[in-house]
């Protein structure tokens, strides 16, 4: 909205536009600051929660009456915590990096190659995943343990990376299609390899969407743990998501406060990750919409 | 006979004879060593996997000399079908290895020589560049998302299921179609099958529309003019979103228990406590409230994304001609949005239908409804599956109902993909 309408004005009426206009942004700004609080109460309250004494959801409330950070010392000294987490850092890692390779690799054909099969092949690829996944567990379980991937970590980075193909090559394929033909074609006149075109030209002008790729590639192993319980038999291999959930439900449901030190010190990086990386999540979500 | 058309003969009697009669050294070598690899090592293997396909095992378990012996039925069945893959791998081969014999045999009758090593792998890497570069997507798509699919839905043909086709105590065997007979057919799979499946879609609808407008409405509230800290706002609002998912069911699971943070405000205030995940209509609307608070960021990130991309001189066109805030936006704004993100929204209704995490983290489906057979008040289709399958050793009929989701949700997808402007006007976009 432009000052043109407001200068316009004569003088007599502005101050009474002023007024309403102020009040229209304190009521804008209350609504903020009430969405602020809907959202941040239960962050608030699990970081309450972990400086809680003592081990059980009883009597925490919501601001600690005596905190305390044992749970978070206890976390490192007395649980096998560290190990879940550079097991699930590992595991992310591995799947962050070779997710962009593949991904990248099978959306720079789909969008720069045109070729028999192509666009149904996209189509197959988006509609294969949505398959329920539910009753897929004892299908992967066999076919890792005929490769003899069991309880492996590679076995994991594998089905994770092979999972997150289809959705993301549809995703980066979109973002590729955006990048002009004629920069290709410039390329090859100057003697360029399809794969030099690849790695010279696409790749550097596709950062913000291979960013959120890789952001979301390395965040969602972190979260998954219907998987790893099945497959990750030894204690040394467990992953966080497979420790903290047993801590909360099944009979050890007494260790809470230690679950909230847990959540916080695995939520707090990817919050931090999430914020930092905003303007390329905000890229990588529209990039499918319209651009004007 | 032209030499194309016998060289293809020659390499369908065997790999590679075609490509030796022309003189193709290099892939005729390659073909034929293939081929004898295969004869020699894996005709048992492919052997025993058809076996059991098939059988699906004859004899269950028992021990000999203290060692666990017998047939696996499920696992046979998933060998089984893994050597099904790999078979139409090899047909695959084979077909190309006939194609390319016919191929070179012509171009030698006009002339051509066939090429060498060198010369061959440089033609490969260009002019089959999109198919290398495919090689691992097309596998992890074939073995990782196209396996479980079909073993789910063989199942859903088999009467693997407790007590008695339990493996590897018991035998399973192929049922055709007496599962789906029986879902629609009797009663108590009927009523509680009906009873889900409505649940399911009023809960997919709410979720996805409250997520959808609430998203729009923080989008619009960020991004209006006056608002300043525009990012810190966004970042803010985000953090639901960022947050590990079943981190914040868990949280949320143990704020409206009992004695959790929702109760222990009320009372401060002088209430009674409120069982809210007790009571089916108050669980309900539980499950709708915490999946607003995770949801909606996704949709006002997507839309501050759109919004932002709206050019600025529709605006000011409206302005001159003296439109009001509202017809503004219901003129321009709302129209530019919906046409967006409508794939979106119909995307995220396929994904809530299926939404494990959001419900069963929170409530495990309770509280549980008597009417319905192994299902709870809050259980939709995709939770009710896994108790069958977990708790219940049902697999067979969750497989089925599994199948018949797929097909659902798979037709809306297509649809709306179809629909996208990615898909249609990609050759366009410049």
């Amino acid at each position: 909205m432009t000052n043109t309408a407001i200068e316009n004005v004569p003088k007599k009426k502005r101050p009474k536009k002023r007024l309403v206009d102020r009040l229209g942004t304190a009521f804008l700004y209350t609504i903020l600051i009430v969405q602020t609080i809907i959202v941040l109460v239960p962050v608030i309250w699990i970081i309450g929660s972990s400086m809680n004494p003592g081990n059980s959801l009883y009597g925490s409330t919501l601001i600690p009456k005596n905190p305390t950070f044992a749970h978070y010392i206890e976390l490192f000294t007395m649980t096998d915590f560290p190990r879940w987490y550079m097991n699930t850092l590992k595991i992310a890692t591995l799947t962050m990096i070779f997710s962009v390779i593949f991904i990248t690799m099978t959306a720079y054909v789909m969008s720069r190659f045109r070729f028999k099969g192509r666009k149904q092949g996209l189509m197959l690829m988006l509609i294969l995943q949505m398959f329920p996944t539910i009753l897929s567990m004892t299908a992967l379980y066999v076919l890792l343990w005929q490769m003899n991937l069991l309880n492996s970590h590679w076995g994991l980075v594998l089905i994770y990376v092979g999972g997150g193909i289809p959705y993301n090559t549809w995703l980066v394929k979109g973002y590729f299609d955006g990048i002009p033909r004629s920069l290709d074609e410039a390329g090859r006149i100057d003697g360029a390899s399809n794969f030099t075109i690849f790695r010279r030209i696409i790749l550097p002008l596709a950062k913000p969407i291979i960013t959120f790729v890789a952001l979301t590639s390395f965040t969602s192993p972190w979260m998954d743990f219907l998987l790893p319980r099945l497959l990750i038999r030894s204690a040394e291999n467990k992953t966080l998501a497979v420790g903290l959930y047993e801590w909360v439900t099944g009979q050890q449901n007494t260790r809470f406060t230690l679950f909230a030190a847990g959540a916080i010190l695995v939520g707090i990086p990817i919050i931090l990750l999430f914020a930092y990386l905003q303007k390329n999540i905000v890229e990588g979500l529209s990039s499918g919409a319209s651009k004007g | 006979m032209k030499q194309g058309k016998k060289s293809a003969l020659l390499s369908a009697l065997f790999m590679g004879l075609g490509q030796l009669y022309n003189k193709d050294f290099v892939k005729g070598i390659l073909f034929a060593a293939f081929e004898v690899f295969l004869l020699i090592f894996s005709i048992p293997y492919f052997k025993k996997a058809m076996w059991g396909l098939i059988t699906l095992g004859e004899r269950p378990l028992y021990y000999k000399n203290g060692i666990a012996m017998g047939d696996h039925s499920i696992i046979l069945l998933i060998q089984g079908l893994i050597a099904l893959l790999l078979l139409c791998i090899i047909a695959l081969v084979y077909y190309i290895n006939i194609k390319d014999a016919k191929g070179v045999g012509e171009a030698t009758e006009a002339g051509l020589k066939p090429k060498g090593f060198k010369e061959l792998v440089r033609y490969i890497w260009d002019k089959y560049f999109h198919f290398v570069m495919l090689t691992p997507a097309i596998l992890s798509l074939i073995f990782i998302t196209l396996l479980p699919i079909l073993v789910t839905v063989s199942i859903a043909f088999t009467n693997y299921s407790g007590p008695n086709h339990l493996p590897p105590a018991k035998i399973v065997d192929w049922v055709g179609l007496e599962n789906f007979k029986n879902l629609a057919g009797l009663d108590m799979w009927n009523t509680t099958f009906l009873g889900v499946a409505k649940w399911t879609l009023i809960w997919a609808a709410l979720a996805t529309g409250t997520n959808y407008f609430a998203g729009l409405f923080l989008a619009l509230l960020v991004n209006a003019n006056k608002i300043k800290f525009k990012k810190l706002w966004r970042g803010i609002f985000i953090i639901p979103y960022a947050i590990p998912g079943f981190l914040s069911l868990l949280v949320m699971r143990l704020m409206f228990s009992g004695p959790g943070a929702v109760n222990g405000f009320i009372t401060s205030l002088g209430f009674e406590k409120i069982s809210w995940l007790s009571d089916p209509l108050l669980a309900k609307t539980v499950i709708i409230l915490v999946n607003l608070w995770l949801g909606a960021p996704y949709f006002m990130v997507l839309m501050s994304g759109v919004l932002t991309n709206i050019s600025k001189s529709l605006y000011e066109a409206a302005d001159i001609d003296g439109a009001s805030a509202w017809q503004k936006f219901r003129k321009i704004t709302l129209p530019m949005v919906l046409f967006s993100t409508a794939p979106y929204m119909i995307l995220s209704f396929a994904f809530n239908l299926n939404n494990f995490n959001n419900i069963y983290i929170l409530t495990d489906g309770n509280p549980v409804n008597a009417a319905f057979k192994y299902a709870g008040h809050t259980d939709i289709l995709i939770t009710w599956i896994f108790k069958m399958t977990y708790d219940q050793y049902k697999y067979h009929m969750a497989s089925v109902i599994t199948l018949i989701i797929f097909l659902i949700v798979a037709s809306i997808s297509a649809f709306a993909f179809s629909r996208t402007k990615s898909f249609n006007e990609e050759d366009m976009i410049q």
